[in-house]
């Protein structure tokens, strides 16, 4: 059986914080974080893998050579928004969500 | 407990302090220090700049104050007159006595002034002393010409400064040349003729036969071919003799010419007795350089703990500016050796003078000459001392680049190859220094001490640093990040001038992208230390680091902590209940820091404004234990409560503490206050520290405790309370305008070119005019500040932050706790019941679910 993926509403979006994140909980309790980087949005699980904490929503968010990431809080390791790919660490990685506006609600694909 | 060894040390000299730096740093000896002059050491190699405006402060090696520090006992004014050999005991001139398990000698040596009859009259004088030299100043005053007897490398530099005391000025050489020693007859030549270029006459092959009164001047000096010269001031400076008359006195073995005979260990002809410096004689020779000074007072220091280093005798190879001349002198500058082979080059209309002596098969340098041009000084010494192969064409080293210029790769040095020849540091020290961390010039400086004697291997030392770095794959660049190609000075200079109040300006003009972890708190910091908005301002909020950004510290599970500001580590009972309460209701950790106030672990993000909502109602502000700026003030009681208090230590600790809270800066910053020299507040161990004294307050700076500790260096003693303010207030911004991101005062000054005289340069005498400036900025500062908690919790905007989730009321699940010790403390890996991300499925039942 495959399960197709949906698009889950998650926010308003004055709910985001620009050039900075918050955090939302899935349907599955699983939590997520949503970055507004200029006008573009990224969701990404907010679980940092190194440092065993949910906490990558409060993380600083840079570019290098055209990838944007967020650099995790606690021990700064930078995690790509778009693909999830770890840039300190190839041994671990987070999930990446598409995600989109919708009638100004904040969707993520799940 | 055995009664410490007692070490006596006569003569107080560069040498003599250096073996007492030296043999300071062992425990279990008790350091005693007799001189016979009114002062305490100081700087003779660079004594000239007494008259180009350095104070005899600014000469000063050592003071009373590093002395106490060390436990060194000093009596100035101590003339020794006795050695008890027997019963191991040196008397003074007053009769006062001490005894001594190991005497060391370190006496120096005098002027040698040739018996000229007239010798004696007034405005006869010596260069050798800061005495001699306001004697000097006095003379120079009342007359026009003055005349230095002796055109050896002293006598040079005495004539300048006769010059620079505005005197026509003449050197009398008995020799045919100006200093015989270093150079051969053409260097010598060149050398008078830019000497005289610059207005000094020069005589040589002139005797000296008597002094009588003159007719123009105060004197006139008759010569031996029966010309004459007429001055007003004649400085002698022929040379030099040991002051070794206590060993004479008492039996030590004695050089036929002079000099206190030593054996490789320093050691004289008693045991217990050593000699070092310009009063010791090793194989037949005085050594009158500094640097075989500082080896052998290194030397005798090793061999009284048991070690076994021995004085080999040292290299007289020499580098200078003489009159703003380069001149430089290394090994057999006469090509005495038996079959040398010369080269020259001589370059008449640019001044420049170059000699290599080689060995008879061309495969070692020997020595050189070079007046004009040391550039390649250097190079030439470690072929020199090192027996360095020679290319194949060794003129080739000196010749102007025409062509292919061999150099010589820092790589081909040994490592035993000595770079700093006054500390002794070799290349492998260097190496080592690397090793064990240290990442550049500044480090390894700090490290080894290279380059703190004359200084004369700063180039060489950067070069063999950047070298070693580059092996390792250290790349040197000062640019902050990818984002911006300058470093943090030079981006606090662009937003100042520019008027820039934002990061998306800044990095629009001046940078690309869109800026990353490095840049985006440094902007921050650099924005709040010039215009001091609210930091959590929209504009700002994405460049703080998380700390700032919820204003507490984050701990490992996400969690912050949270801590008051307790000014000085005061708090009233009232406050400390209310703390209590709060830490009760919240169920958090409770600890006293070392900053002498209280953090409270274990706050969610949510339970934040709550738990400061009702610390701020009970008086309470923000402690910014989270930012990267004004820490704590810690203090004792003082005079208020304390029996040895001299000042009102806490009154001046809240003072400061609440002048310069909220002051971003490259780094924390940490200030205490002591109420007495007993130091309770460990000031000497902060960034800013005060300590009390009968007559004001004595401030010390760039002190760190920490990683790598640090002793606060005196700055300046006995402030007024306002002049203290002014000082703090221009050391601190100058410290925040200049600093790289992430320092700490104590590493930025030592990277600080000048270091601590600088600065006492910058903020006491206003060498660079910018203290009115740093004042009114830090008021500036000062008279902005918010307690951000307070503006921050009545800002409904603001506390919609504050929560986990978005879309939820839900509490994170990985947060947990356990109980330890009647508190609680983060739940490990394996206590914990939730175990991370999970592998979940997706629950279809979720009503705004839509199906793609």
């Amino acid at each position: 059986m495959t399960i197709e993926k949906q698009w889950q509403t998650i926010c308003h979006k004055d709910d985001l914080v620009k050039n900075s994140g918050v955090c939302a909980l899935l349907a599955n309790q699983e939590q997520i974080a949503i970055f507004q980087v200029k006008d573009e949005m990224y969701s990404v699980g907010n679980w940092d893998p190194i440092g065993k904490a949910n906490v990558l929503y409060r993380g600083l968010i840079g570019d290098t050579k055209g990838d944007i990431y967020v650099a995790s809080p606690l021990y700064k390791q930078r995690f790509v928004l778009n693909s999830g790919k770890c840039l300190d660490d190839d041994s671990v990685s987070i999930k990446a969500y598409d995600t989109r506006l919708q009638n100004d609600e904040v969707q993520v694909l799940v | 407990m055995s009664a410490k060894q007692k070490i006596v040390v006569v003569g107080n000299g560069m040498v003599g302090h250096h073996f007492v730096d030296e043999m300071a740093k062992h425990e279990g000896y008790e350091i005693t220090v007799l001189s016979a002059e009114d002062r305490l050491a100081y700087d003779r190699v660079h004594l000239s700049e007494y008259f180009s405006g350095k104070t005899a402060d600014d000469l000063a090696l050592t003071t009373p104050e590093h002395y106490n520090e060390l436990g060194v006992k000093f009596f100035t004014d101590a003339k020794v007159t006795n050695i008890n050999k027997a019963e191991k005991v040196v008397s003074t001139e007053t009769g006062d006595k001490y005894p001594y398990d190991k005497l060391v000698l370190a006496t120096g040596s005098y002027p040698f002034v040739p018996p000229i009859p007239g010798k004696e009259r007034e405005h006869c004088l010596v260069y050798r002393t800061i005495d001699d030299l306001d004697a000097i100043q006095a003379s120079a005053n009342s007359g026009k010409v003055g005349v230095v007897v002796g055109g050896g490398l002293l006598g040079l530099e005495a004539a300048n400064a006769l010059k620079e005391l505005g005197l026509q000025t003449h050197v009398v050489e008995f020799a045919p040349q100006l200093m015989g020693v270093q150079l051969d007859k053409d260097g010598g030549e060149l050398l008078r003729n830019m000497i005289e270029g610059i207005g000094v006459q020069v005589h040589t092959q002139k005797a000296t036969q008597e002094i009588i009164d003159g007719e123009d001047c105060v004197h006139r000096m008759v010569f031996a071919d029966g010309t004459h010269l007429e001055t007003d001031l004649i400085l002698f400076s022929a040379g030099i003799r040991p002051y070794d008359n206590l060993a004479r006195d008492f039996d030590l073995q004695i050089g036929e010419r002079g000099g206190i005979v030593v054996n490789n260990e320093c050691q004289t002809s008693d045991e217990n007795i050593y000699a070092i410096g310009e009063c010791a004689l090793w194989n037949n020779f005085i050594y009158g350089l500094v640097a075989p000074g500082y080896t052998m007072a290194k030397v005798a220091a090793d061999n009284i703990i048991g070690g076994e280093q021995q004085f080999t005798g040292a290299d007289m190879s020499t580098k200078l500016k003489l009159m703003g001349m380069d001149v430089g002198s290394i090994g057999d500058a006469h090509a005495r050796t038996a079959g040398a082979q010369s080269y020259t080059y001589f370059n008449e209309p640019d001044d420049v003078y170059k000699k290599i002596v080689v060995s008879a098969d061309g495969k070692t340098l020997l020595g050189a000459v070079l007046v004009g041009d040391t550039s390649e000084y250097d190079s030439l010494l470690q072929y020199a001392l090192n027996a360095i192969e020679l290319p194949e064409k060794p003129d080739s080293l000196i010749l102007p680049s025409a062509g292919e210029k061999p150099t010589l790769g820092v790589d081909a040095l040994p490592e035993s190859a000595t770079i700093c020849s006054c500390l002794n540091v070799t290349k492998g020290d260097i190496i080592s220094a690397i090793d064990a961390g240290a990442c550049d010039v500044a480090a390894v400086k700090s490290c080894t001490k290279a380059t703190t004697g004359c200084g004369g291997c700063a180039a060489l030392v950067k070069t063999v640093t950047d070298h070693e770095l580059e092996k390792r794959g250290v790349e040197v660049s000062t640019d902050l990040c990818e984002h911006f190609a300058y470093s943090r000075v030079e981006l606090f200079h662009i937003v100042k001038a520019e008027k820039i109040r934002n990061f998306d300006t800044l990095i629009e003009k001046h940078g690309c992208g869109i800026g990353c972890e490095i840049c985006k708190p440094a902007v921050g910091s650099i924005l709040s230390s010039v215009w001091n908005d609210y930091i959590l301002k929209e504009d700002h909020l994405p460049l703080q680091d998380t700390n700032d950004t919820y204003l507490g510290n984050m701990q490992k599970d996400g969690t912050y902590s949270i801590v008051p500001r307790m000014p000085g580590g005061e708090v009233t009972p009232e406050r400390l209940i209310v703390i209590g309460e709060v830490a009760k209701e919240y169920n958090l950790y409770t600890k006293v820091t070392g900053g002498q106030r209280i953090d409270l672990f274990g706050a969610r993000i949510d339970q934040l404004p709550d738990i400061w909502e009702k610390l701020i109602a009970a008086g309470m502000e923000t402690g910014h234990a989270y930012g990267k700026s004004l820490r704590t003030v810690k203090s004792c009681v003082g005079s208020t409560w304390c029996r040895y208090g001299v000042q009102d230590s806490m009154a001046m600790a809240i003072f400061l503490e609440n002048r310069y809270k909220g002051l971003r800066s490259p780094h924390k910053i940490k200030f205490a206050v002591s109420g007495c020299t007993r130091e309770c507040a460990e000031a000497q161990s902060k960034d800013i520290g005060v300590i009390a004294t009968e007559n004001g307050w004595n401030l010390y700076v760039s002190g760190n405790g920490g990683m790598k500790p640090r002793h606060g260096d005196l700055f300046a003693t006995d402030l007024d309370d306002e002049t203290l303010v002014k000082y703090i207030d221009r050391y601190l911004m100058f410290y925040v305008r200049t600093a790289d991101r992430l320092t700490r005062t104590s590493v930025w000054l030592e990277n600080l070119e000048g270091g601590l005289e600088y600065m006492q340069k910058v903020v006491i005498d206003d060498h660079l005019g910018v203290n009115a400036e740093l004042e009114n900025q830090m008021q500036a500062v000062v008279d902005t500040y918010q307690c951000e908690w307070k503006t921050t919790i009545e800002d409904p905007k603001q506390l919609k932050r504050f929560r986990q989730f978005v879309n939820s009321k839900a509490v994170d699940e990985n947060i947990e706790f356990v109980t330890e010790r009647e508190q609680i403390r983060p739940a490990r890996g394996e206590e914990k019941r939730y175990k991370g991300v999970q592998i979940h499925t997706v629950d279809i039942s979720e009503p705004e679910a839509e199906t793609v």
